[in-house]
């Protein structure tokens, strides 16, 4: 048989312009921390440092609440709500304005393949906002009662997989019931949250509305723990959820978590299996699988096991592995050395386990941090692998012979983020959706978002919802 | 003499995306509040009514199966198009309406706010006026809301601008089609923003736009078997329960004209959406 083989289609990088350093945003204008510290990051695709970032200190931290704060009393807690609006109104249209700039920072700073960060993350990020604009006029008819108020200050961290619309996640619904925010972004991924406060200063955002500091954890501890805020949102792992939560615990603050995940995709034996295959595909190796909701732990009806796998294995094999500005690639790199460490640790723990690994002929690029789309069969329920977010390219596969041990099975996690269902059988997917523990219950599909579209978790996968009208109320006094 | 002559602008009506004169031939003569000539409108027929239904019939599939999202991004494209026109329609309201500069200007502005607010309905309505239904059963059950289809609109008569986008705004935002008959002695402005609909991603046929004589065109629009909806607010006193009356025989939703003009600076509130939906509920059921 020929092999076609793809030629490079690279996108350019010229369209970002990259400054040697980045102060943090507080009061509307970039500043220089109070202690001088600075970090760097990567380009995990290279490791080419892309950027020197400034590392704010408690007394940063403190300066952006007040900063925050001043706004909140001053300016935006205030303000008509139509004018609110029209600021975010302007935010979605500069976001979809310089889309392609977005995108290709979002990729080098991220290692996502271009693909993703260019029809995924920044559309959905100028969505989100357009979105949430809309309901700034609206609250009342949310449904939190006649005149909801916005708390005041909120602040949001937010992690590494998805920087730029895990940043509009947080930001568009605080703005729009009337919060002003300090925001910390991951300390690998800084840069898009960094040129978001470019757009804001070109849309006019009253200073001190939104702050940015950038830093590592303890950054985001000194925020967490900053008297001053009335609301926490916090998206990342549920060890550093529940340490937050011990944190806030006696305060008035209002706390919204949205944690990990191991997620069951569910595919019974009446599924329709190329489009399961798609849709397992896109549900674990999406994002390099850093998805907190990815589909981690594929169910098969043991019927179909057997022609399931043959068939995802062809298609893991097709999957291109490599530069992440390359449009045609599917999987980028792991977003950092630390990340790339513990996904080959527990993956070895699979190995070790008993579980039987199988991995496509992947070669990987010299420099950079790569992991091969990976799928583990033989898995059973206290493997390593199928308990523990590995949040990586790896695939556990586990088997089932009735419907009411997929539920079980499905369940068997302190998880409850996301789960799939693929079945022809309409009402087999609603009987299971209903039994399944988890906020989000995708049906022979997987990975959709959309900002009208709540989304969130049950049990250690935290609380509160993102996005839709239940997601103003983590910023309202509802 | 000014050393340069205006070229002064044709009113035509607004059908199917494009800017036709009547049918008819016919026009008549708008003046402003003070009596100053302004222009000639096209004076609509029935016939024009027909073809207006027709446009919006067609064009209904599509603007209803777009995307919320979409509608909501191209009604606000639509205030980012009718901001950038704000002096020229200043100046046509102010003659149109007799109203000082300052206070056209807030009109203007205010019509520009209320097309960014309902824009942001399109992907919200549901979510106020849905539900998922507990029923006693092994039922997955929900109620959606739905397009009613083609919705014909007398406009107010006293409000040219603010007054026409307060009542078009709600009808389209949700996926409906529109008629609409323009204000009577004040149509030049509904024409104008005919043209900001025309060039702001609004496909053809959405809104159509007719300038005439209300009394001629509404009986048209109210016994007219395909037209789904009806807004009567602006019909006279007099004609509303006849409209009403001829809109019964198929079943017409009706927006009943109201006893006094209201404030139309106000804050506008979801009922202008909700009169134009019809509820979808679906029964599924759960189990293996």
């Amino acid at each position: 048989m020929p092999v076609f083989d793809y030629a490079p289609a690279p996108e350019s990088r010229d369209i970002v312009a990259l400054r040697p350093g980045y102060g943090l945003f507080v009061d509307g204008a970039f500043t220089e921390p109070a202690d001088g510290g600075t970090f760097k990051t990567v380009n995990p695709a290279t490791e080419e440092v892309l950027a020197e970032v400034a590392e704010a200190g408690p007394a940063d931290v403190d300066r952006a609440v007040a900063a925050a704060r001043r706004a909140f009393d001053g300016v935006w807690g205030r303000m008509r709500p139509a004018e609110r609006a029209k600021y975010l109104f302007r935010i979605a249209r500069v976001l979809q304005e310089r889309a392609r700039e977005f995108a290709v920072l979002e990729s080098l700073d991220n290692g996502k393949p271009i693909r993703e960060s260019r029809d995924v993350d920044v559309p959905l990020a100028a969505a989100h906002f357009f979105y949430y604009a809309g309901w700034a006029d609206k609250l009342r008819w949310a449904g939190f009662g006649g005149d909801p108020r916005p708390l005041g200050v909120a602040g949001q961290v937010i992690p590494w997989n998805f920087p730029l619309l895990m940043a509009a996640w947080k930001l568009a619904p605080a703005l729009a019931a009337g919060n002003t925010c300090v925001l910390k972004p991951a300390e690998t991924t800084p840069l898009s949250a960094l040129l978001l406060a470019e757009v804001l200063q070109q849309v006019d955002l009253p200073p001190g509305v939104v702050n940015i500091v950038t830093g590592a954890g303890g950054t985001g501890r000194a925020l967490v723990a900053h008297g001053g805020l009335d609301k926490v949102a916090f998206t990342g792992s549920t060890e550093v959820g529940k340490q937050i939560q011990r944190t806030l615990a006696g305060t008035r603050t209002k706390l919204t978590l949205e944690l990990g995940g191991k997620a069951a995709n569910i595919v019974f034996d009446d599924a329709p299996l190329d489009q399961a295959v798609e849709g397992i595909v896109n549900g674990i190796f999406f994002n390099q699988g850093h998805v907190c909701c990815a589909g981690s732990r594929l169910l098969v009806q043991e019927s179909v096991a057997e022609p399931l796998l043959e068939r995802l294995k062809q298609r893991l094999a097709t999957l291109r592995l490599g530069d992440p500005l390359d449009k045609n690639t599917d999987i980028g790199a792991v977003n950092s050395a630390a990340q790339l460490e513990r996904i080959t640790e527990l993956a070895a723990s699979g190995d070790a386990e008993g579980a039987v690994r199988w991995q496509p002929e992947c070669p990987l690029p010299d420099r950079g941090w790569w992991f091969p789309p990976t799928l583990f069969t033989g898995v059973s329920q206290s493997h390593r692998i199928a308990r523990e977010e590995i949040f990586g390219p790896v695939l556990s596969v586990l088997t089932f012979r009735t419907p009411d041990e997929a539920v079980v099975k499905a369940n068997n996690t302190p998880y409850g983020l996301s789960a799939g269902v693929w079945s022809e059988k309409g009402s087999r997917i609603l009987w299971t959706a209903q039994r399944l523990r988890a906020g989000v219950v995708w049906a022979n599909t997987f990975n959709r978002f959309d900002p009208a579209s709540p989304f969130g978790g049950y049990k250690e996968s935290g609380f509160g919802r993102e996005g839709g009208r239940h997601g103003l109320e983590a910023y309202l006094d509802a | 003499m000014p050393d340069r002559l205006a070229v002064r602008k044709t009113y035509k009506l607004y059908v199917g995306g494009a800017f036709p004169r009547s049918e008819s031939g016919r026009s008549y003569e708008i003046t402003s509040a003070e009596g100053r000539f302004l222009a000639n409108a096209a004076m609509a027929s029935r016939k024009d009514v027909r073809d207006a239904v027709v446009a919006a019939r067609g064009a209904f599939a599509k603007w209803s199966g777009a995307t919320a999202y979409n509608r909501g991004q191209v009604l606000y494209r639509a205030a980012e198009v009718l901001e950038g026109r704000r002096a020229q329609f200043i100046d046509e309201v102010a003659a149109s309406e007799g109203r000082d500069r300052d206070d056209a200007a807030g009109t203007v502005d205010a019509a520009v706010d209320r097309l960014v607010w309902y824009a942001g309905w399109s992907d919200k309505i549901a979510q106020i006026a849905g539900s998922a239904n507990a029923v006693a059963g092994p039922y997955f059950n929900f109620s959606v809301p739905e397009p009613t289809g083609v919705v014909a609109v007398l406009a107010p008569q006293s409000s040219s601008l603010l007054g026409l986008v307060s009542v078009v705004a709600p009808v389209v935002v949700s996926g409906n089609t529109a008629v609409v008959v323009a204000s009577e002695d004040a149509p030049l402005p509904a024409i104008t923003f005919g043209e900001v609909l025309a060039t702001s991603d609004v496909p053809g046929g959405v809104v159509n736009i007719l300038t005439g004589r209300t009394a001629e065109l509404a009986p048209v629009l109210a016994s007219h078997m395909d037209v789904n909806a009806i807004d009567l607010h602006g019909a006279a006193a007099g004609a509303a329960t006849d409209l009403e009356q001829a809109a019964a025989e198929n079943v017409k939703r009706v927006l009943r004209r109201p006893d006094a003009e209201p404030d139309w600076r106000a804050d506008p509130d979801p009922r202008r959406m909700l009169a134009f939906l019809e509820t979808k509920t679906v029964w599924h059921p759960m189990g293996v």
